[in-house]
């Protein structure tokens, strides 16, 4: 742990001259309304802590989760379909690629419509954001088991699903990590387009609300907190891997 | 008793328009020590992976132990041309492979039957590094052991010690020779090195032309137990060069 910090050490000293250097220049600009000190943001955190905390964050959560949720379940059934047949592989892998084209901010207005003000026009803006990149990255980890490991199982007899278990899996959890660190900053950026664009709560309704009042510090205080949420996510789940993984890549 | 039996086998890859392998038979003794030589590319990997039944061959019959191999499974140990030890198991979880493949061990039987393998390859206490750990020696003798968990009377290895430096390689020589004669298995052995071949074999098997229709079978005329300074003689590198000549002779022409 404390080794960790250590190393984190420049960064975290870059950030605080970061935040000094804004600190200043918006204390001489002196227009709260547009550019808040990050004081004046935290302070606002505080302030608005029982709404924020107990209302926004939890709505936005939940459609973070959900979408991820949805998303891994799609991402690691297509991928695992695309490994296992040819047929699908050349059905669905340009699809899922064109799927990554689509500018989803424009057409997030649209599931409103189609979906109304629930979660679930939210949780669709979310899916659509990071099942690509999980289904590709997992489908890649499949893909990176070297045949000559499988034909050395087939030797000693083992079965398809032998295979898989003892090959592809351990070969692809690598790359599972990736997806899953990559995903959740993404989700949790697409639920808040989603609710920005349409929602009764959220961070980024609210988010949304407080510029529609000029208030500068409102803006940005559940941006902060969506940043934080996703870096303590992405730690996590970086712990996790560390506990399960004992290699990487090539040898 | 013959362990290993082709009858007219052949075998064709999908991209070429010849036989590779034509109506090849040969038969291997049990016990035996046997290398095959011939020059990159004539065909000898794909002899093995008939054997090992990754391949399957075009027409012919394939025996092991009197039985056609398409009616059993596990009956040879196959170690291919690199290691393949998995990097994300530990050496005793990479031993441990063929155990679970096949099924009915308990935990506690599965290490212990690891243990004695490592024991024996010169590896005791090396159960729980990881492959990366290990030297290129090291390894290949890891990989040997994982081969011999597979519980097989008939080897095949693909050469195995290829990529190993000079002075690593002729010490695994020599104790894979030990090995042999210690657990009385069938060893077929490939290899491009013809001082290999001749050091280790009780007869060298060459494949003198592709498309192959026949091994040539060339007794080495030394004991089971042999050191380096029995190549040295006259006789020996008589042999030697009579191989190095024949195989020169495919790479010319
Ligand atoms: N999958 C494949 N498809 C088509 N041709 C192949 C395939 N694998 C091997 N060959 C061809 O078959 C020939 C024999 O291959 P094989 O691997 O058996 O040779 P080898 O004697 O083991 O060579 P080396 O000593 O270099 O390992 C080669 O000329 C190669 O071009
Ligand atoms: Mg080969």
């Amino acid at each position: 742990m404390r080794r960790a910090c250590r190393g984190n050490l420049p960064a975290l000293a870059f950030l605080l001259g970061l935040l000094m250097l804004w600190q200043l220049g918006a204390m001489k600009v002196n227009a709260s309304y547009i550019l808040p000190t990050p004081v004046q943001i935290l302070k606002k955190i505080w302030e608005l802590r029982d709404s924020l905390l107990t209302v926004h964050l939890p709505a936005t959560m939940s459609v973070t989760l959900i979408g991820l949720a949805v998303s891994l379940l799609l991402g690691l059934g297509l991928a695992v379909l695309m490994d296992l047949s040819p047929f699908w592989q050349k059905a669905l892998y340009p699809v899922v690629v064109a799927s990554q084209t689509i500018p989803t901010t424009t057409i997030a207005p649209l599931f409103v419509l189609w979906f109304g003000y629930g979660i679930w026009s939210k949780v669709l803006v979310t899916i659509l954001i990071t099942f690509f990149p999980i289904t590709i990255t997992v489908y890649d980890g499949l893909r990176s088991a070297k045949v000559e490991m499988e034909e050395l199982l087939r030797t000693y007899g083992a079965t398809q699903w032998q295979i898989y278990r003892k090959v592809k899996v351990p070969c692809a959890l690598p790359y599972f990590f990736s997806a899953v660190k990559m995903a959740i900053p993404m989700s949790i950026i697409g639920a808040a387009i989603g609710e920005w664009l349409g929602a009764q709560s959220g961070l980024g309704y609210f988010s949304r609300r407080m510029m529609t009042q000029l208030d500068g510090a409102g803006v940005f205080a559940p941006i902060v907190l969506l940043s934080v949420t996703a870096m303590m996510a992405v730690g996590l789940v970086s712990l996790l891997e560390k506990r399960l993984i004992r290699w990487r890549g090539e040898s | 008793m013959r362990i290993l039996e082709f009858e007219r086998v052949s075998y064709q890859y999908a991209s070429e328009d010849f036989d590779i392998v034509d109506q090849l038979s040969f038969s291997v003794e049990s016990g035996a020590f046997h290398c095959v030589i011939g020059i990159s590319g004539c065909g000898k990997s794909t002899i093995f992976r008939m054997t090992n039944g990754l391949l399957q061959p075009k027409c012919g019959t394939i025996r092991v132990g009197g039985i056609p191999i398409t009616q059993q499974k596990n009956y040879c140990g196959y170690m291919p041309q690199r290691d393949l030890l998995f990097p994300w198991r530990t050496i005793g979880e990479n031993l441990a492979l063929p155990l679970e493949i096949r099924g009915g061990f308990s935990g506690k039987e599965k290490t212990e039957l690891v243990e004695e393998a490592l024991a024996d390859v010169g590896l005791a206490g090396c159960r729980d590094k990881m492959p990366q750990e290990l030297s290129g020696g090291m390894r290949q003798r890891a990989a040997f052991a994982r081969t011999m968990l597979t519980g097989s009377d008939l080897l095949l290895l693909d050469e195995p010690f290829s990529a190993l430096d000079f002075l690593t390689r002729i010490s695994m020589q020599e104790w894979l020779l030990e090995q042999w004669r210690r657990h009385k298995k069938t060893i077929l052995f490939i290899t491009h090195d013809v001082e290999e071949a001749v050091f280790l074999s009780s007869s060298v098997l060459v494949v003198e032309k592709t498309p192959i229709r026949s091994l040539r079978e060339i007794p080495v005329p030394m004991g089971k137990t042999r050191t380096r300074q029995d190549l040295a003689n006259p006789e020996i590198v008589a042999l030697r060069e009579g191989l190095v000549d024949m195989l020169r002779k495919q790479v010319g022409g």
